[in-house]
């Protein structure tokens, strides 16, 4: 390197820089790292790794001392292998039924013990008439109906057919076709063992399924509630919980609070954009659900917006309660998506029938709005129910929104005082 | 001095939290155009008694007004009438200078017109008026800082106040912050501000150290000094903290010294 001679600094030689000298520091040769003795630290080798090793303590530290990574790293698993070992089944188990009977003799009356003490099923009601299917179901309570036909003993005994009629309500299709298997399982075994004892004459039990609300068992009926029900969630529980968590983390509330805003304003504001951008996303959804894929709108198409908007108002009220108790917008998102994302899909019957899960599960999964929800959806869409139908499930979703504002409120009033 | 001039009166001001008492029977009053320094050590109550000043926490006993309006049926006037400039300078990162401008001007109630002659006369004293599109979030510390407190005076409020406004600048950033602190009290604004940089005190026109939730010194730098025998307000503070505080751990070194 050629003399560099800015001005009065003396000539500076890149080739050793021998007569730096700070201190205690040795001279310093570029070439090998041999010399470099900043006091007590040893030579630096890095062949081993010590540095590293302190690092890395470090990190579990941070992990061990926050209780929420914890709960993550240790607790979710868990939880998960519990759920899903026991309450996550895709089996049925005391599936209420109906039972429509004709005949009224004992070949029925063995059918039917034999249907009610397989596990399966529980027998809720037994009807008078056909009229009554219709509604039964869409009270929702009974999820399948079984009709015995006529003179059902003396048509086996004659070696005519003898009808037995299942009707299932698939508006949740899985389940209806597992439960109609099952039914039609039980009854071939009971087939199979007359046929033993009997004599030669062939039995012919025709069991005929028929699935109301959704004879083609389309997915899709199933899917499309729980979609709109996870989308506004999302759109207006969570965002809405980040987005006010954000403004007391970067400080600007502070601001905002001691403006001429009033804090409700302030809510308002924040929730606005989200209501509007969740009503498009929740309208997209249906529409493209009714043309694309043949969901059907049997129902009131206000009732349903009417319920969709009470719904938005429920899962912002949530979202306000969520950023009262969230200093910061990680906070705000973990308990969103722990607290609410996850136990909606999990608990509210969206995939995993609620029926079949431990009596604890049942009690949680009624807490969760969106159980409702999806209930009064599925209610309007597919079986075209109106008010009177639904009317308790509406209730429940008010009561649940007065309760989280009036927390929010009471949350807020003291961070005042 | 009649109180017609004093823009905050505080009498006995009591704030508890339970029995913890934070602010232990105040008593100050700042003048019109004054720049009055609010000093203290970390948690002896300034913030606390900032925020009931600010109408954003009810006092638990004492009479206060400020800007002469009470603070606690008139909280919503006091508003009105004040600017705030947070420590963490509170402008949103992610908007422009000028989407902040008027955002801040429409809560305060102006109208368009005013916001956009206001936020000119600022860009151009700050000489960034080309940079009225940028993001907040792609500025430098000094401007932002220049910035949260001219729109803290944008609506030409009676009293602004400054929490530790010069806090992480360059020497040279805060000097020219000072030079718009002073213009604004020149204009007939009240600068209440809190700082822990003791030469800063030196600025300001009246000083009060607030020790374990009580004021123990209340006057100008100059008679605070020679009060308390010292050459800097750095002394005076550390004096009295050690006076006052009733921490063992400061107190030990008093006695240790004397």
């Amino acid at each position: 390197m050629e003399h560099l001679d800015p001005g009065t600094l003396e000539p500076w030689n890149f080739g050793t820089l021998e007569l730096w000298n700070i201190g205690t520091l040795e001279p310093w040769n570029p070439g090998t790292l041999e010399h470099w003795n900043p006091g007590t630290l040893e030579h630096w080798n890095p062949g081993t790794l010590n540095n590293m090793r302190g690092f890395i303590i470090k990190e579990f530290y941070h992990i061990f001392r926050d209780v929420r990574t914890m709960i993550i790293l240790f607790g979710m698993p868990v939880v998960q292998i519990l759920l899903f070992g026991f309450a996550l089944t895709n089996e049925i188990k005391n599936a209420r039924i109906a039972v429509l009977d004709y005949s009224k003799d004992d070949v029925t009356a063995e059918i039917l013990a034999k249907i009610t003490s397989s596990g399966y099923f529980i027998l809720e009601e037994n009807l008078v008439s056909e009229n009554q299917i219709e509604d039964k179901f869409r009270q929702g309570k009974i999820k399948q109906v079984i009709i015995f036909e006529d003179n059902f003993a003396e048509s086996i005994e004659n070696g005519k057919k003898a009808g037995i009629h299942i009707i299932g309500d698939a508006s949740d299709p899985n389940t209806a076709n597992l439960l109609a298997n099952y039914t039609q399982a039980i009854i071939k075994d009971y087939q199979a063992s007359l046929l033993m004892s009997q004599s030669a004459i062939p039995v012919l039990i025709t069991p005929e399924p028929k699935l109301l609300f959704n004879p083609e068992l389309k997915s899709v009926f199933m899917f499309v509630p729980g979609i709109i029900t996870i989308l506004l969630m999302l759109v207006c529980a969570m965002m809405t919980s980040i987005s006010i968590a954000r403004e007391k983390e970067i400080g600007t509330m502070e601001i905002l609070l001691v403006s001429p805003l009033k804090p409700i304003h302030i809510i308002l504001g924040k929730v606005t954009p989200y209501v509007v951008l969740s009503l498009i996303n929740a309208i997209s959804i249906l529409l493209l659900g009714y043309f694309v894929f043949g969901m059907p709108m049997r129902g009131n198409l206000v009732l349903l917006l009417l319920e969709a908007i009470l719904f938005i108002f429920m899962a912002l009220s949530m979202g306000i309660l969520i950023s009262t108790i969230s200093k910061t917008q990680q906070i705000a998102l973990m308990i969103s998506l722990a607290g609410l994302m996850l136990p909606t899909i999990l608990l509210s019957g969206f995939i995993f029938p609620v029926e079949n899960m431990p009596e604890v599960l049942q009690i949680i999964s009624n807490l969760m709005p969106s159980k409702w929800f999806i209930i009064i959806i599925k209610g309007i869409m597919l079986k075209g129910v109106g008010l009177q139908y639904i009317w308790k499930e509406t209730l429940i979703i008010i009561l649940m929104t007065a309760f989280f504002i009036g927390l929010s409120v009471r949350n807020f009033k003291i961070r005042l005082t | 001095m009649t109180d017609k001039e004093h823009i905050i009166v505080v009498e006995n001001l009591v704030k508890k939290f339970g029995s913890f008492v934070a602010n232990d029977h105040l008593n100050f009053f700042v003048k019109k155009g004054e720049i009055f320094g609010f000093l203290g050590a970390n948690g002896a109550g300034k913030t606390t008694a900032i925020k009931i000043l600010c109408g954003l926490w009810k006092p638990t006993s004492g009479m206060i007004k400020v800007a002469g309006f009470d603070v606690y049926r008139e909280t919503e006037k006091i508003k009105r009438n004040i600017g705030y400039m947070s420590q963490k300078f509170s402008l949103y990162d992610d908007m422009t200078i000028g989407e902040n401008f008027t955002f801040f001007g429409g809560i305060y109630g102006l109208t368009s017109k005013v916001i956009r002659e206001r936020m000119t006369f600022f860009l151009k004293k700050l000489g960034i008026e080309d940079y009225k599109d940028r993001v907040i979030q792609s500025l430098p510390l000094g401007w932002k800082q220049k910035l949260a407190f001219s729109i803290a005076v944008m609506h030409r409020p009676a009293i602004v106040f400054l929490d530790e406004p010069t806090s992480g600048v360059d020497p040279v950033t805060r000097r020219q912050f000072w030079d718009m602190i002073y213009e604004t009290a020149h204009e007939g604004i009240t600068v209440f501000l809190t700082t822990h940089y003791m030469d800063e005190a030196e600025y300001c026109e009246r000083i009060s150290i607030m020790v374990d939730g009580r004021i123990e010194a209340l006057d100008t730098p100059a008679e605070l000094k020679k009060q308390f025998e010292c050459e800097s307000m750095e002394e005076v503070f550390v004096r009295l903290a050690r006076r006052y505080s009733k921490s063992s751990v400061i107190s030990h070194q008093s006695s240790v010294r004397n």
